[in-house]
C-alpha cells in the first residue's frame, strides 16, 4: 500500500501505525453575516511508526501537532486520509473492533496537574481502564495497578493516595502508568515533559526510554523542545501550518537541516554551550492565521531565503538527501 | 572600588503565614545589581526566585512578610519608604514584565489605554503627547502598525504581541531596572528568541539593568552576564555566566546542567537529580541540598554551609566542585 507513495519516509522495521494523507479540516463560524471559513488544522500528513521506535513531531503552537495526536488516538476522526493499525484501516470498523483498536493506542497529556482526576485515588485511576476493557475482578485490577506503579517508579504503598499528594514528576509517572495499563503498542505523548523542571524532566525521559525498551512501545512524541527531541527520537517530523516541512531520521535532520524553518527553529533554541549556538537567524514575524494561510509556500513570508517562486508555487514534500523536505531550494541549503 | 550598586539587597527573607504555619520562601539572600547589568536568576519551581522579585517590586500580598538587613534601590532605602513613596518608584524606576502576557494585561481595556495609564500616572502626560508617546513605545518594541494597535484589545493580539505590549508598558517611564519574570516561558521558541533579542536590545540602548528570572538554563546562558542559582529559597551559587557554565562549583548547579538533554548527546540515559525540591514542611537539617547530593558527607547533613568565595563568585558548599567535572566529553 505504501510503496506507491513517494512522500512517506520508508520504514526499516515492522510498522505498527501508518498514517496516509491525514487531513482534518474544521469549519469556523465568523459571525452571522460572513460565510464559515475552513481551518486546515491538518493538511496531508503521512508517516509510518515502527514498533519500539520514537517519531517526534516538532513545531510551534498552531502547527497541527495536537490535532495530529487527536486523530491518531481516534478521539476525533480525520476529515480524509487513512489511519492503519497493523495494516488494518481504522475507518469502516465495527464498534467492537474499534474498541479493540483503541486499546492499542494510548495517550499521555502535557499537564499532569490537569489530566488526573483529583477525586480519585491512584489505584482507581490506574484500574479504571481495566473496568471497561477487561473482565477482571476488583482484586485483580488492584494487583495490576500496584504492579504498574512499581514499574514506573512509584511506591506501591501509595496506591490509595490522591493526585494532589504527589509532585509534578510523580503525577506524570501516574499518567504514564495509566496509559500503559492496557498494554498498548503505541503511546502518543503530547508535550509530556514541558511542564516539568529540568531535573524531573530527565527522570521522566529516562523512564519513558526504559519502558520503550522493555515493552517495545512505539512513541509518537509531540514536543516543541528540540533538545529533548534530539535525545529521545529516532525520527523527526517538523510541521508548519498543518503540513510536514521536513521529515527524516534524527541524525540526518539534525546534522544538516534542509528546510529553512527547521534551521530557524534550531537557531532559536537557547543553548547552554556557546559552541552549539548557531548563527543568529532571527525569525521574522509570527505564525500566519490558519484561517488565511498565505499562497504558495506557507512559510515564505517568514523565510529569509524566499523568492518569487515561493510566493506562488506550493512546494511538494519530496525526497532530498535521505529525508523528505517541502522546499523549492532544499538542495541549496548546505 | 566600583560605584554603588543600583539594587543592593542584604539578607532578604520572605515569610508567608499559612494555616500550616509560617513558611520561609526566601531565606537570607543577598542580591546586588549594577547599573546596566544583566543578572539571571535560575532555579526550579519552589526555589523562591519569583518571590524574590515580587519582594523587590513590593508586590507581595498581605500574608507575606519581608525582612532584610538592607534593601536599597538607587541609594534609597526601600524598606523605610511609605507605601505612597514606594508606588512612585514601582512602575517607574523599577518595572516588571510577567510570565503570562495574556493574563497580566487587563482584557477589558485596550492596549493603548493600558500603556497610557502608566504614562499618565508617572509622567503626567496628556492629550496628543500621551498618544504620540504610546505609539512611539509600540514602535520601539517592534509592533507593526502601532497607530491602529492602540485601539486593539489583548485578545485580538497574539501571545508574542501581548508580551511586546507588556514590555512597552514596563519601559514606558525609562526604568533603571527591569525585572522580567519568565518573560518567554509561555511563548514559542521563535517568538521567545524575538522577545529575548528585544529585551537585550532595549537593555543596551537604554543602559538599564535587567533581572531575568527563568528556569531555562539556555536562556540564561545566552542572555545574562552574571547568574544567581537559587535552591529552596537560598542562593546556591552566584558567578559570571561563562565561568558558571564552564565549571559550576555547587553540586546542584553541576547536576542541573548534567540533566540537560543538550549536554547528554550520545548518552542514552540522562543523569538525574534524585528526589524533589524540599517543600513547606520538609527542609532538611544541614545543607538544604544534602539529601539529593552525590557528594554529601556527615558534615553536610548537620551543618548548614555559608556562601563561600570561589573563583569569581560564591557557592554555598563545603566541597565545591573542581574544574570541568561536567560536560567534559561534549561532542559537536
Amino acid at each position: 500500500m505504501s510503496d506507491i507513495l513517494t512522500d512517506v519516509m520508508p520504514a526499516t522495521g515492522p510498522v505498527v501505525l501508518e498514517a496516509i494523507h491525514l487531513r482534518k479540516h474544521y469549519a469556523v463560524k465568523r459571525g452571522a453575516f460572513k460565510p464559515a471559513a475552513t481551518v486546515k488544522a491538518l493538511d496531508g500528513v503521512s508517516f509510518q511508526l515502527e514498533a519500539g521506535k520514537t517519531l517526534a513531531v516538532v513545531g510551534e503552537s498552531g502547527c497541527g501537532k495536537s490535532t495530529l495526536a487527536r486523530s491518531v488516538t481516534m478521539i476525533e476522526p480525520p476529515s480524509s486520509g487513512q489511519l492503519l493499525y497493523d495494516g488494518r484501516d481504522v475507518v469502516g470498523r465495527t464498534a467492537s473492533e474499534m474498541k479493540e483498536l483503541r486499546r492499542t493506542v494510548q495517550m499521555v497529556f502535557q499537564n499532569p496537574y490537569g489530566s488526573l482526576n483529583p477525586r480519585k485515588t491512584v489505584g482507581s485511576i490506574l484500574s479504571e481502564p481495566l473496568v471497561i476493557n477487561t473482565p477482571m475482578g476488583k482484586q485483580e485490577r488492584r494487583e495490576r495497578a500496584v504492579a504498574m506503579m512499581a514499574k514506573v517508579g512509584l511506591r506501591p504503598d501509595q496506591v490509595d493516595r490522591y493526585p494532589h499528594m504527589f509532585s509534578g514528576g510523580q503525577r506524570q509517572r501516574i499518567a504514564i502508568a495509566r496509559a500503559l495499563m492496557l498494554n498498548p503498542r503505541v503511546v502518543v505523548a503530547d508535550e509530556p515533559v514541558s511542564a516539568l523542571d529540568v531535573s524531573i524532566q530527565a527522570q521522566v525521559l529516562n523512564l519513558m526510554m526504559d519502558l520503550q525498551e522493555e515493552l517495545n512501545l512505539a512513541y509518537l512524541f509531540i514536543s516543541h523542545d528540540l533538545s529533548v527531541v534530539r535525545h529521545i527520537a529516532d525520527a523527526v517530523m517538523v510541521m508548519y501550518l498543518g503540513r510536514p516541512v521536513e521529515h527524516g531520521p534524527k541524525d540526518v535532520v539534525y546534522s544538516r537541516p534542509r528546510h529553512p524553518y527547521t534551521r530557524i527553529l534550531m537557531a532559536a533554541t537557547p543553548r547552554v554551550n556557546p559552541a552549539l549556538r548557531a548563527e543568529r537567524v532571527i525569525p521574522k514575524g509570527e505564525l500566519p492565521s490558519p484561517l488565511n494561510p498565505p499562497p504558495g509556500c506557507p512559510f515564505h513570508k517568514r523565510c529569509p531565503y524566499a523568492t518569487e517562486r515561493c510566493a506562488t508555487e506550493v512546494p511538494a514534500l519530496r525526497p532530498v538527501d535521505e529525508r523528505l523536505v517541502a522546499c523549492h531550494f532544499a538542495e541549496d541549503m548546505t | 572600588m566600583p560605584a554603588m550598586p543600583l539594587l543592593d539587597i542584604k539578607n532578604l527573607s520572605v515569610e508567608f503565614t499559612t494555616r500550616a504555619g509560617t513558611f520561609r520562601a526566601v531565606d537570607g539572600i543577598d542580591l546586588t545589581v549594577d547599573e546596566g547589568e544583566v543578572v539571571g536568576i535560575v532555579g526550579e519551581s519552589g526555589s523562591g526566585k519569583s518571590v524574590t522579585s515580587l519582594a523587590v517590586m513590593g508586590l507581595l500580598g498581605s500574608n507575606g512578610t519581608v525582612v532584610a538587613d538592607r534593601m536599597h534601590f538607587g541609594g534609597k532605602d526601600l524598606l523605610a519608604m511609605s507605601p505612597s513613596q514606594r508606588r512612585k518608584i514601582t512602575g517607574k524606576d523599577v518595572a516588571m514584565v510577567f510570565q503570562e502576557p495574556m493574563t497580566s494585561l487587563n482584557p477589558c481595556f485596550t492596549v493603548g489605554f493600558q500603556i497610557m495609564e502608566t504614562l499618565k500616572v508617572h509622567e503626567g502626560l496628556s492629550g496628543k503627547a500621551l498618544r504620540n508617546r504610546a505609539i512611539e513605545l509600540l514602535e520601539q518594541v517592534g509592533i507593526p502598525a502601532p497607530e491602529s494597535r492602540l485601539s486593539a484589545f489583548p485578545h485580538q493580539l497574539s501571545g508574542g504581541m501581548n508580551q511586546r505590549v507588556m514590555i512597552a508598558i514596563a519601559i514606558a517611564c525609562n526604568p533603571r531596572l527591569l525585572v522580567a519574570d519568565e518573560p518567554t516561558t509561555a511563548l514559542d521558541v521563535t517568538i521567545q528568541k524575538q522577545i529575548l533579542d528585544l529585551l537585550v536590545r532595549l537593555q543596551k540602548e537604554r543602559g538599564m539593568a535587567l533581572i531575568l528570572i527563568t528556569h531555562d538554563m539556555g536562556v540564561v546562558a545566552e542572555t545574562a552576564q552574571r547568574v544567581v542559582v537559587m535552591y529552596a529559597g537560598q542562593v546556591a551559587e552566584t558567578r559570571p555566566v561563562d565561568a558558571l557554565f564552564k565549571a559550576p562549583r555547587h553540586p546542584y548547579t553541576g547536576a542541573l546542567l548534567d540533566a540537560l538533554p543538550e549536554r547528554a548527546l550520545g548518552k542514552r540515559r540522562l543523569p538525574t537529580i534524585p528526589g524533589v525540591v524540599p517543600g513547606i514542611g520538609d527542609r532538611p537539617q544541614g545543607c538544604l541540598f544534602n539529601p539529593r547530593c552525590r557528594f554529601a558527607t556527615d558534615r553536610c547533613r548537620i551543618e548548614r554551609p555559608a556562601l563561600f568565595d570561589v573563583d569569581a563568585g560564591k557557592a554555598r558548599c563545603f566541597y565545591p566542585l573542581a574544574d570541568a567535572p561536567v560536560g567534559a566529553g561534549e561532542v559537536l
